[in-house]
């Protein structure tokens, strides 16, 4: 390793540093584009307390939700959760909390954390649950609450292919929130199905560029279906 | 006879016009991609970052890299576009989408939209709803005029936290076409052989009734 070479040789070097309590932002959608790797390696460190900001946290058995089973995570910020009985259950004794956050607004929260912006206005929550407590501005006539920007200690992001030098890009909706977690992590550390050489990679067509990359790993996916529909041919 | 499912959505998809992009919520709405008129294109947005969203995948196309924002396995039209979460919520939190479709539980003379939440019950989130409802001029929402118990969920102020405030103008029932001005509904048209009593008596809000309400045909 030298230079801008961001390969690491395995997922306890890939992890090294994090601690109980510190703040992941996590890739995927449902089950689509996460970072496997890092998440079953999170699993066998058993790291405590945690904070994870990723739009879901995974099902039963599977993604984030093998985190719930040694009550790793302290607190969600998702869009979205539930579809796992372990999380429904440790929500209702009160061993778990959520911080329920728009979709975009979630994006952006990201977006804005890893582009130095610390807080940004949107008309998205306004008059509803999600706005109260919230500075409100009047734009045009129109009203908008005040968001705040999120960082991560480490960020945890699943890439298609990147070179050696951290260049992701992904595949299909498996990009999803990956490029900003990518962005929004004081650690970034990307799982990718296949590194190649720098130059092998069209420049035009990175998604990820390195300079938002610590750390780069060699990863193996299961990539399970969450909602297997199909048409006849 | 209230409509059917089928029906509902068959209603829906003739407020689509030709070079719309249209984000079609779970449910009902879903059903609409179904019913586009021939000759007319449209590209369906599925707010997990895909602009262009095909059909189901056959066995053989199934790629657990190609998801709708239902999680469901899907295809890409030709002309098809992917970009990321931020991407695809500056096409709808800036206003680009043309048309989005989503459920409701109530919906109220204002314009407020609830859809997310019921207190007491487990909250899963509101996913991308609120974006969609925050940026979208052009709003339809599909439901059931009334509960299972007969309850109208078309109100003078909705009861369950919002979803939006002031944003939905437009609304599909099973039994109305109906649209929101002035702090009114405002009867558009009526399912076949329901008659606009019961459509009063089942819409607890405000309701302008015109002398002449078109039978909806199919």
């Amino acid at each position: 390793m030298s230079g801008f070479d961001k390969v690491v040789p395995d997922y306890a070097t890939a992890l090294d540093g994090l601690r109980d309590n510190m703040t992941i932002i996590a890739g995927g959608f449902g089950l689509c584009g996460i970072p496997e790797g890092c998440i079953a390696r999170i699993k066998q460190m058993g790291t405590k307390g945690l904070t994870v900001v990723s739009n879901n946290c995974g099902v039963d058995g599977f993604g984030l939700g093998i985190l719930l089973e040694d009550r790793q995570i302290k607190k969600m910020v998702s869009s979205y959760v539930g579809e796992n009985a372990l999380f429904e259950q440790q929500l209702l004794a009160g061993e778990l909390e959520v911080e329920l956050t728009p979709q975009g607004t979630l994006a952006e929260k990201m977006r804005a954390g890893g582009a130095g912006i610390p807080a940004f206005y949107t008309a998205t929550g306004y008059g509803t649950p999600v706005g109260e407590g919230k500075e409100v501005r009047e734009f045009n006539g129109r009203q908008y609450i005040l968001e705040q920007a999120i960082r991560g200690d480490f960020a945890i992001v699943k890439g298609w292919k990147a070179d050696r030098y951290g260049n992701v890009v992904y595949r299909h909706t498996a990009q999803n929130f990956n490029p900003m977690a990518a962005t929004a992590g004081q650690i970034t550390v990307v799982e990718v199905e296949e590194i190649v050489e720098p130059g092998e990679l069209d420049p035009t067509q990175i998604h990820t560029p390195g300079i938002y990359v610590d750390r780069l790993i060699q990863g193996s996916f299961e990539k399970r279906i969450e909602q297997r529909t199909v048409r006849t041919a | 006879m209230a409509l059917t499912r089928e029906q509902l959505a068959m209603r829906v998809a003739r407020e689509l016009q030709d070079g719309y992009y249209v984000n079609l919520g779970i449910g009902i709405p879903t059903l609409v991609a179904n019913y586009v008129p021939a000759g007319m294109a449209v590209m369906l947005q599925s707010e997990n970052g895909l602009l262009g969203m095909g059909p189901f995948p056959t066995e053989a196309q199934v790629d657990a890299d190609m998801i709708n924002a239902g999680k469901q396995t899907v295809t890409a039209v030709t002309g098809a576009s992917i970009f990321s979460s931020v991407e695809s919520f500056a096409m709808i939190r800036g206003g680009h989408v043309d048309l989005t479709v989503l459920g409701a539980f109530e919906v109220d003379v204002h314009g407020n939209i609830a859809s997310w939440m019921i207190p007491g019950k487990l909250v899963k989130g509101m996913g991308g709803a609120m974006d969609l409802v925050a940026g979208a001029d052009n709003i339809i929402v599909t439901m059931t005029h009334a509960s299972k118990n007969g309850e109208s969920k078309l109100l003078p102020q909705c009861t369950l936290p919002l979803t939006g405030a002031a944003c939905i103008r437009k609304v599909v029932t099973d039994l109305a076409y109906v649209e929101i001005a002035g702090g009114s509904f405002h009867l558009k048209e009526r399912a076949p052989g329901v008659s606009v009593d019961e459509i009063v008596a089942k819409t607890a809000g405000e309701m302008t009734v015109p002398e002449v309400v078109p039978e909806m045909t199919f």
